[in-house]
C-alpha cells in the first residue's frame, strides 16, 4: 500500500529526559523516524523536552516542541499544529503512555489526529496485565501461571498446583519490598506471610519462576499487510532473573537449537499478528534448559532499547522502517537501505556474533546496591562485533571504559578461592570476572554453571580465554600463538602484560609478523549481496574487504562511548554535528564508536562507521588502515581528550585545539602557570600527592575544602570536606579512584556558579552564551539549574566573564570549543575550571542561541576562522526569551543511593524549558523533570544548622503561599522564633508517628532537606529523602533550588501555565506574544 | 592439520582440515544461521562443498543423524564448535564429521570465501590438504562433475510414513526430512517412491495427490525417464512440485530453467505473493530457476515471485490440478503463513479431484 494520502503534517513524540531504563536509544529512534518521515515531504512537528537530543535540532523536523511531555502541553502543540497523524511508538514508554492518555483524553478525536502505527487498542493488549494475559491465552502462548491470594492457605493451594520455586510479590509496594522466591512450602509461607504484612492492601502476586531459564528475546515487524518478519533473535548470557538491560547479550542466539528458534519465531509472529501491532515489536521468552517448554515473559509493543541493539547488530533500520510503515507502506514497498537493490521485507542474517555489555553507575554510586535483579541499573551500554563469542566480550570489555582491557579485574585476585566461590552466587556487575577468576582457580565450568545457571556454552568460551592466558604465560612467542590470540581478541596490551613485554614492543612484534585486523562489512545479509553500507568491525582472518580509497581528504571524528553519569547523549551529538560539519566541508568523515544506542552509530551519519572499543590500539588500528589526514577528539568527551596524547604519541595528527594545550588545562600546575600569566584569579588550591600533605594543605587553606582527583568527568570523586578527620577518609578512596593521577585541593567559595561555552579560533573568541547555575557552587554543575540568559549577574560581572573567557581562550590556543566554569564570590569572578572540549551544555545552548555550535568550531579546528565565517568575537546579543536546563535523576532506579546534591555528579539526563518569561521557563523545566510539585498541601522543613536562616526566609514564602508548614525539633524552632508558624513533627528516631510515616501516608507532600555538616552517613536525612524517592514526593536539597520553586510557584498562581512555542519560533523571532 | 580450498579460478582459502580426506565440488553458501542440521540433512546439497557463512557451527552438536552421511560433498566452517551444550546434544559436530568421513575445512574466513562466489558465481572447488601440489588440484579440479545425483540420492524401495486423512505420493529426487515432516504434520499420509517409478506405479497406490520432490544438481540433468513420468501424470491427480520439482514440472510441461549467479540458500528469503500482496520469508536452496520469458506459450503462470531479483517462486497451470513453489514448505505448520500455493493444492486433495 502507498503512504496514507491524508497525512501532511505528523507528530512525533519523544521519549524525554535520559533516565535508567530509557535512554538515548530513543534519540536515534527519534531522529531517524523524523528523517523517515520529511523524506517523503511531510511536515513533522516534534515534541520533546530533551534538549542534548539530536532530534530537537531545528533541521531534524520543520516545527520542534522543546516543551514539557504532559497532556496539558501536547494538548496545546496539537491546538496550535492540528496535526493529521501522530506518531507514538517511538518515544519509549514515555511517548506511548503519552499517547494512550492523549487518546483516553479524547484530544485526538477532539482534533481528528490520527493515531499512526499500532492502534491503541493494540497497545492495550500488550500493556494491560489482564488484556494481555487473555490475548495469549487465545492463541495458545504460555504466560508464566500467576494468581493473586490473600492468604496462605491461597498460595499453598496454587503451589500444590504449579509447584516451586515460586516468586512472592506483595502487591502496592515499592521496590519490591517485602517480596522473594521461594523454593519450598516453608519459604513459601515465610514470604507470603511476610509480604501479606507489607502490602498494603493485604495481598500477594504469587508468580511461577522461571529464575534461571534462558532468557531469549525476538524483535519482530509487521506492516498493515500483515507481512511479518524477525529482525534479530538475541540470547541473555545472564538467565531469566536479571532484567536484560543489565545482562550481557548476544546476537544472534547460541545456545538454542534451529528447531527452539523455529518455535519461538513463530511464537513472536503468532503474538505481533494477535496484537495488531503495526512497526516494531520486541518479545521476551522464558526457554527451560532442559526441555522446550517456554513462556512469554514481556511483550513491548514499541520500539525499544532492544529495538536500538538489534538495528545496529544487524544494520537493519527498525525505526525508519516502523516509521515508514506508520504512514502506510507495506514492508516490500521500503526499499533496504543497506542493499539499495533489495526490499526492507526480508529477514536479516548476519555472519558474526554480537555482545552487548552493560554500563553501569556504581564507580559514582558507591553507597548503591550492586545487586543485578528485575530492576534496571544500567546507564549505558556499548556493543561489539566479532567472529567468536571470546573475541566479541573482549572487545565488549574493553569498550566499556571501567579501567579494564581484559576479562580480568585485578581486585579479584586478592581474594580467596572461597571468597571467589561464595563470590558467584552474587549477581552484580561483577560476576562475569568473577566467572573468569573462578575458572582461572581451577574451578570446574559445571559447578559455576549449577551457582549461576550461565549455559555452559558461554562457560567454556571463557574457560579458553583462561586457556590462552596461560598459554601466552608458558609458551615462547611465535606467528601462530600471536595470530591465534588476537583472533581470540586479546589486546596488544594484555598479551604484554602476559609474556612481560610493554604494548609498543607486542605491536612491533605482531606487526613484524604482519598479523594486523581485516576488517568486515555489517551488510544484513551475510554477504549475500552487495552491499552499500559503510559499516565495519575488525576481526583477525584472512580477508579484509573494506576499499579505503577515496579521492577526498579523510577526517577521523572519535566518539564518546556508553551513556554514563557525567557522559550523556550530550556528546554523541557533537560527534554527529562534527561529522556533518565535515561532510558539508567535502571530507569524508570516519566515526569511531561502540555505542549501539546513539545516532553517531547510524551507518548513514558518517561516511564510514568504525564499530570498535576506543582504545589506543583500536582507534591506531584503523588510522593505520584508513590514513586520515588527522583525528578530531573534542567533541567525544572525556573519553576522546584520553585518547590524544597516545595518538599524538604515535604521530597522529590531531585538528583543534593541540595536545600540549589540552594538558596545561587539565594539568593543575600548567593550568596555574597559565593563570599567574594571564592574571586570572581562582580560588585558592594545591595539588598533592599525598594524605600528609593534603592535611596539611588543606589546614593552611582553611575548611571547607573541595578535594578531587585531577582528569575526571562529572566530578567523580569530588567532595566538600570539611574536617581533617573527613580528609583522611577521602584520601584513602580518592587516590584509589585515580592511581595515576594526583588530588587537587582547593578552597570551597560559596557563590554563584556561572558556565560558559565559547568558540576560540585562536586569536578571536565568540561566547554564544553565559549560563547562571540557580544552585551556589558545590553542587555539581550538572545537576544544577542552568538559566540562560543570567538573570542576577551585573553587566561588569559579564565583561570580566567575557574577558577571562577570552584571555584563557587564547592562552591555551584552542581552535574549537571550550567550556569554563566560574565562581562569583565577594563581587570578584573566580575560575573553577577550564575544559577544552565539547561540554555537556553545547546542545543546549547551541538551540537556544541559534549558533550552530560544533558546526563553526569543526570549521575552526580544521583552519577556518571566526572572521571567515561571519561571527564576530565577544558575547552574541542576548536573546529576548529565557531557557532553563533542568537535572532529571534516577533515584527510584538506584536503592541505597542518597539523593542530596552536591559536588559529585548524580544526574542522568536533563530538559530545557524555554519562554519568554522566566518562570514559566523555570515551571516548564520543573514540570518537565517530571517533579510533582503540589499546588497546595503540607511542606516539610528540615535542614542544617547553618540554612536555617535562609530558610526562615524561604519558608516565610512558602507560608504566604498558604502552605501548612511542619518541621523537624530544630527547624521549627527557628522558624517560630521567626514568626513562622510550623508544626513539630517526630524525627525518625523518636516516636511512632515519625516523618516516614507521614510521608508514607501522604500527610507530607513535599521535603525542603540540607545535608547537616559533616560526611557522616546522617542517617534520619537519608531516610527521609529516600522516602521521599519511593512515594515520588519532591524532595529539595538545595535552599536555591527551594527558593525558585517558591518563585514559580508564586507564577503559577497568576499566570497561564500551558504555553507552547516552537523552536524555530523562537529563534526566528516570531510568535513573542506570551 | 593444515588445508585449503582451492577454486577453480585459482583462489586459495587456508584453514584447518578435521581429518585428511579431500572433496571436489560446486562450492555453495549458505546464510542460514542455525541450520546446519538441516544442511547436512538435505539431499539437495548432494555433491556440492557449502560454505557456512555464520561463523560458529556446531554450538548444539548432533541431535540425531548420527550415523547418517551428510549429502554435502564438504563443508566449510569458520569455527567449529569443540564443547557443544544442550540437552538434547548426543555428540560433537567434529566427531561426526569424522565419523561420517565428511571433508571439512575450518577455521577458514567463510566471509572471504562467500564474497568470491557472489561476485564470480558459483564455481568448482577442492578441499585439501594445505601442502598438496597444484598438478594434484588440477587433476581433482578437472574430475568429470557428476550429473547422476538424483539417482544416487532417491530412495531405493518405496516407503510410507504418517497417518492421515489424504494419500500423497511423493516422487523422490532427493526429498529432503523437513519436506516430508510438512506433509505429515499437515495430515497426510505419506509413500515416497524411488524416482525410477513410473506413471501407472504411482497412479496405482491411488494418490490424493502427488508431490514432486526436491532434489540435487541442474533440471536439466534429470534423466528424460522422470521428467516423462512428470508428463504422463500432469492433470491425473492434483500435482505439487517443489525446488527441483518445481523445475522439472515446468521442463516437462515446455518451460526452460535457468543458472542464477550464485544461487539462493538460507532462510530468510521473502516472497511475494501476486493475489494478495503478501510477502512470506521462505526457506531455500537452489541454482537454478525457471525462466519466467519461457513461460509464454505453456499453460504455467506466475504465483508468487522473489521480492530481491524477481525470480520465478511459484507457478499453477491455468487449467491443470498443478502447482509448484520454489522454496521449502516449512516442517512447523503453525507459522501458517506460507501456505497460499501449498494451501490450494492441499484444498484439492481433500476435496478429491
Amino acid at each position: 500500500m502507498p503512504r496514507k494520502a491524508n497525512l501532511k503534517k505528523v507528530m512525533v513524540i519523544g521519549s524525554g529526559p535520559i533516565v535508567i531504563g530509557q535512554a538515548a536509544e530513543f534519540d536515534y529512534a527519534g531522529t531517524q523516524a523524523c528523517r523517515a518521515l520529511k523524506e517523503e515531504g511531510l511536515e513533522v512537528v516534534l515534541v520533546n523536552s530533551n534538549p542534548a537530543t539530536i532530534m530537537t535540532d531545528a533541521n531534524i523536523a520543520d516545527r520542534v516542541y522543546i516543551e514539557p511531555l504532559t497532556v496539558d502541553f501536547l494538548e496545546e502543540i496539537i491546538a496550535k499544529e492540528r496535526p493529521d497523524g501522530l506518531l507514538a511508538t517511538l518515544g519509549g514508554q514515555a511517548g506511548l503512555n503519552l499517547a494512550v492518555k492523549l487518546a483516553e483524553d479524547g484530544v485526538l478525536r477532539n482534533y481528528n489526529v490520527e493515531l499512526l502505527g499500532t492502534s491503541l487498542e493494540a497497545i492495550k493488549k500488550a500493556e494491560d496485565r489482564e488484556m494481555f494475559k487473555d490475548t495469549m491465552q487465545a492463541i495458545g502462548e504460555p504466560i508464566p501461571e500467576s494468581v493473586i491470594v490473600e492468604d496462605i492457605e491461597g498460595a499453598l493451594n496454587f503451589a500444590a498446583e504449579i509447584g516451586y520455586p515460586l516468586i512472592v510479590r506483595p502487591a502496592y509496594t515499592l521496590g519490591g519490598t517485602g517480596g522473594g522466591i521461594a523454593e519450598n512450602e516453608e519459604e513459601l509461607i515465610d514470604t507470603v506471610t511476610r509480604g501479606l504484612k507489607y502490602s498494603m492492601i493485604g495481598q500477594v502476586l504469587i508468580e511461577r519462576s522461571v529464575a534461571g531459564w534462558k532468557e531469549i528475546e525476538f524483535e519482530v515487524m509487521r506492516d498493515a499487510n500483515d507481512n511479518c518478519i524477525t529482525i534479530c533473535s538475541m540470547e541473555n548470557v545472564d538467565p531469566v532473573g536479571v532484567h536484560t538491560g543489565d545482562s550481557i547479550v548476544v546476537a544472534p542466539t547460541q545456545t538454542l537449537t534451529d528447531a527452539e528458534n523455529q518455535m519461538l519465531r513463530s511464537a513472536s509472529i503468532k503474538i505481533i499478528r494477535a496484537l495488531g501491532i503495526e512497526g516494531g515489536c520486541n518479545a521476551q521468552y522464558a526457554l527451560d534448559p532442559n526441555s522446550n517448554r517456554y513462556y512469554v515473559i514481556e511483550v513491548n509493543p514499541r520500539v525499544s532499547r532492544s529495538s536500538a541493539l538489534a538495528s545496529k547488530a544487524t544494520g537493519y533500520p527498525i525505526a525508519k522502517v516502523t516509521s515508514k510503515i506508520a504512514i502506510g507502506y507495506s514492508l516490500d514497498e521500503i526499499t533496504n537501505a543497506v542493499t539499495k537493490t533489495t526490499k526492507a521485507c526480508f529477514e536479516p542474517t548476519i555472519d558474526y556474533i554480537v555482545t552487548k555489555f552493560p554500563r553501569w553507575p556504581f564507580d559514582k554510586f558507591v553507597s548503591a546496591d550492586r545487586t543485578l535483579g528485575t530492576q534496571m541499573k544500567a546507564t549505558g551500554e556499548v556493543m561489539s562485533l566479532e567472529r567468536s563469542f571470546e573475541a566479541s566480550i573482549l572487545k565488549a570489555i574493553r569498550s566499556l571504559e571501567i579501567g579494564l582491557i581484559h576479562l580480568h579485574m585485578e581486585e579479584l585476585e586478592a581474594l580467596t578461592t572461597e571468597e571467589i566461590h561464595a563470590k558467584l552466587k552474587c549477581s552484580d556487575d561483577q560476576r562475569f570476572f568473577v566467572v573468569a577468576e573462578a575458572i582461572r582457580r581451577g574451578i570446574a565450568t559445571e559447578e559455576i554453571h549449577a551457582i549461576t545457571r550461565i549455559d555452559n556454552w558461554f562457560l567454556d568460551k571463557v574457560a579458553n580465554i583462561v586457556a590462552m592466558e596461560n598459554e601466552l604465560k608458558s609458551e615462547a612467542m611465535t606467528a601462530d600463538l600471536m595470530q591465534r590470540a588476537k583472533k581470540m581478541g586479546f589486546a596488544d596490551k594484555t598479551i604484554a602484560g602476559l609474556i612481560g613485554k610493554t604494548m609498543e614492543e607486542v605491536r612491533e612484534i605482531r606487526k613484524g609478523f604482519g598479523i594486523v585486523p581485516s576488517y568486515k562489512m555489517v551488510d544484513t545479509c551475510a554477504a549475500e549481496f552487495e552491499a552499500v553500507t559503510p559499516y565495519f568491525y575488525s576481526s583477525y582472518t584472512q580477508e579484509d574487504e573494506v576499499n579505503v580509497a577515496s579521492d577526498k581528504k579523510k577526517v577521523m571524528v572519535l566518539g564518546s562511548g556508553p551513556i554514563r553519569i557525567g557522559q550523556g547523549v550530550e556528546f554523541d551529538y557533537c560527534s554527529v554535528h562534527s561529522v556533518w560539519a565535515l561532510r558539508q566541508m567535502g571530507y569524508e568523515s570516519i566515526i569511531v564508536n561502540n555505542n549501539p544506542e546513539t545516532v553517531s552509530t547510524d551507518f548513514d551519519t558518517s561516511d564510514r562507521l568504525y564499530f570498535e572499543p576506543l582504545t589506543p590500539e583500536d582507534v591506531l588500528n584503523i588510522i593505520d588502515k584508513e590514513q586520515p589526514e588527522g583525528v578530531i577528539v573534542q567533541f567525544g568527551g572525556q573519553t576522546a581528550i584520553n585518547l590524544s596524547a597516545a595518538l599524538a604519541k604515535a604521530g597522529v595528527k590531531i585538528f583543534g585545539t593541540s595536545v600540549d594545550d589540552i594538558d596545561r588545562a587539565e594539568d593543575r600546575e600548567r593550568f596555574d602557570a597559565l593563570l599567574e600569566e594571564t592574571g586570572i584569579p581562582r580560588p585558592q588550591g594545591v595539588t598533592v600527592t599525598n594524605a600528609e600533605d593534603a592535611i596539611i594543605q588543606a589546614e593552611k587553606i582553611g575548611y571547607p575544602v573541595v578535594v578531587r582527583p585531577s582528569y575526571v568527568l562529572g566530578g567523580r570523586a569530588m567532595e566538600i570536606v570539611y574536617s581533617s578527620e573527613e580528609l583522611k577518609d577521602y584520601m584513602q578512596r580518592a587516590v584509589k579512584a585515580s592511581p595515576e593521577h594526583p588530588v587537587l585541593v582547593d578552597r570551597y567559595m560559596q557563590g554563584t556558579e556561572v558556565e560558559v561555552d565559547g568558540i576560540s579560533d585562536g586569536e578571536e573568541v565568540l561566547i554564544p552564551g553565559i549560563m547562571e547555575h540557580v544552585e551556589r557552587a558545590g553542587v555539581h554543575s550538572g545537576d544544577s539549574i542552568a538559566v540562560y540568559p543570567p538573570q542576577t549577574l551585573s553587566q561588569e560581572i559579564k565583561d570580566t566573564i567575557i574577558d577571562y573567557t577570552t584571555r584563557l581562550a587564547k592562552g591555551l590556543n584552542v581552535k574549537g570549543v571550550l567550556n569554563i566554569q566560574y565562581i562569583i564570590a565577594h563581587d570578584g569572578v573566580f575560575v573553577i575550571e577550564v575544559n577544552p572540549r565539547s561540554s555537556r551544555t553545547i546542545p543546549f545552548l547551541s538551540k537556544v542561541t541559534n549558533i550552530p555550535m560544533i558546526n563553526v568550531a569543526t570549521r575552526i579546528a580544521m583552519g577556518a576562522t571566526l572572521k571567515e565565517l561571519g561571527y564576530k568575537p565577544g558575547l552574541l546579543e542576548e536573546k529576548p526569551y529565557v531557557a532553563v536546563k533542568a537535572p532529571v535523576f534516577s533515584f527510584a532506579k538506584m536503592q541505597q543511593v542518597d539523593i542530596s546534591l552536591g559536588p559529585e555528579m548524580k544526574s542522568t539526563g536533563e530538559v530545557m524549558g524555554t519562554d519568554y518569561y522566566y518562570a514559566r521557563a523555570l515551571y516548564k523545566a520543573i514540570t518537565g523533570a517530571g517533579m510533582n510539585i503540589p499546588m497546595f498541601g503540607t511542606v516539610l522543613f528540615t535542614v542544617a544548622d547553618k540554612d536555617k536562616q535562609e530558610a526562615c526566609e524561604l519558608a516565610k514564602l512558602f507560608a504566604d503561599l498558604g502552605y501548612h508548614l511542619v518541621a523537624t525539633e530544630g527547624t521549627a524552632k527557628a522558624l517560630q522564633e521567626a514568626g513562622i508558624k510550623a508544626e513539630r513533627v517526630q524525627k525518625v528516631h523518636e516516636h511512632k508517628a515519625d516523618i516516614i510515616q507521614m510521608i508514607k501516608t501522604g500527610k507530607i507532600n513535599m521535603v525542603i532537606n540540607t545535608l547537616t555538616q559533616g560526611r557522616a552517613m546522617e542517617r534520619d536525612g537519608f531516610k527521609i529523602r529516600r522516602a521521599t524517592v519511593e512515594h515520588a514526593i519532591p524532595c529539595l536539597t538545595s535552599m536555591d533550588t527551594a527558593k525558585e520553586i517558591a518563585r514559580v510557584l508564586n507564577f503559577m498562581r497568576e499566570r497561564r501555565l500551558v504555553y507552547a512555542l516552537a523552536l524555530q519560533d523562537y529563534i526566528g523571532g516570531g510568535d513573542q506574544l506570551a | 592439520m593444515k588445508g585449503k580450498l582451492v577454486l577453480e579460478d585459482g583462489s586459495v582459502f587456508h584453514g584447518e582440515l578435521v581429518q585428511a580426506c579431500d572433496a571436489v565440488g560446486e562450492v555453495v553458501f549458505y546464510t542460514g544461521m542455525g541450520g546446519y542440521h538441516d544442511v547436512l540433512s538435505d539431499p539437495s546439497y548432494s555433491g556440492q562443498i557449502v560454505t557456512m557463512t555464520y561463523p560458529l557451527m556446531g554450538n548444539i552438536g548432533m541431535i540425531d543423524l548420527l550415523e547418517q552421511k551428510p549429502f554435502v560433498g564438504g563443508f566449510i566452517i569458520s569455527e567449529l564448535c569443540e564443547k557443544p551444550n544442550h540437552y538434547l546434544n548426543k555428540t560433537t559436530l567434529c566427531e561426526y564429521l569424522e565419523k561420517t568421513n565428511t571433508p571439512c575445512l575450518y577455521n577458514v574466513d567463510t566471509r572471504a570465501i562467500t564474497r568470491h562466489i557472489r561476485n564470480n558465481g558459483t564455481m568448482r572447488g577442492v578441499i585439501v590438504a594445505d601442502d598438496m601440489l597444484q598438478a594434484d588440484v588440477d587433476a581433482l579440479l578437472t574430475q568429470a562433475a557428476v550429473t547422476n545425483l538424483v539417482e544416487a540420492v532417491t530412495t531405493k524401495e518405496a516407503y510410507a510414513v504418517g497417518e492421515g486423512d489424504v494419500h500423497v505420493v511423493v516422487l523422490d529426487l532427493g526429498v529432503k526430512p523437513g519436506v516430508l515432516d510438512f506433509l505429515q504434520n499437515k495430515g497426510a499420509r505419506v509413500t515416497v517412491v524411488p524416482a525410477t517409478a513410473t506413471a501407472d506405479e504411482i497412479l496405482a497406490l491411488d494418490p490424493s495427490g502427488i508431490v514432486i520432490s526436491n532434489g540435487p544438481g541442474n533440471p536439466k540433468d534429470v534423466s528424460a525417464d522422470v521428467v516423462a513420468t512428470v508428463k504422463a501424470l500432469a492433470g491425473k491427480k492434483p500435482m505439487l512440485g517443489v525446488a527441483l520439482g518445481h523445475q522439472v514440472i515446468a521442463l516437462a510441461l515446455g518451460a526452460d530453467t535457468k543458472k542464477l549467479k550464485f544461487g539462493h540458500r538460507g532462510a530468510n528469503q521473502p516472497v511475494k505473493d501476486l493475489a494478495n500482496g503478501r510477502v512470506y520469508i521462505m526457506s531455500e536452496n537452489y541454482s537454478y530457476v525457471v525462466d519466467e520469458a519461457s513461460l509464454a506459450g505453456t499453460e504455467l503462470e506466475v504465483l508468487q515471485k522473489n521480492v530481491n531479483d524477481d525470480s520465478v517462486e511459484a507457478l499453477r497451470h491455468k487449467s491443470l490440478p498443478i502447482f509448484t513453489i520454489q522454496y521449502y514448505p516449512e516442517a512447523n505448520v503453525e507459522t501458517a503463513d506460507n501456505y497460499e500455493v501449498v494451501g490450494q493444492f492441499w484444498a484439492l486433495m481433500e476435496k478429491g479431484e
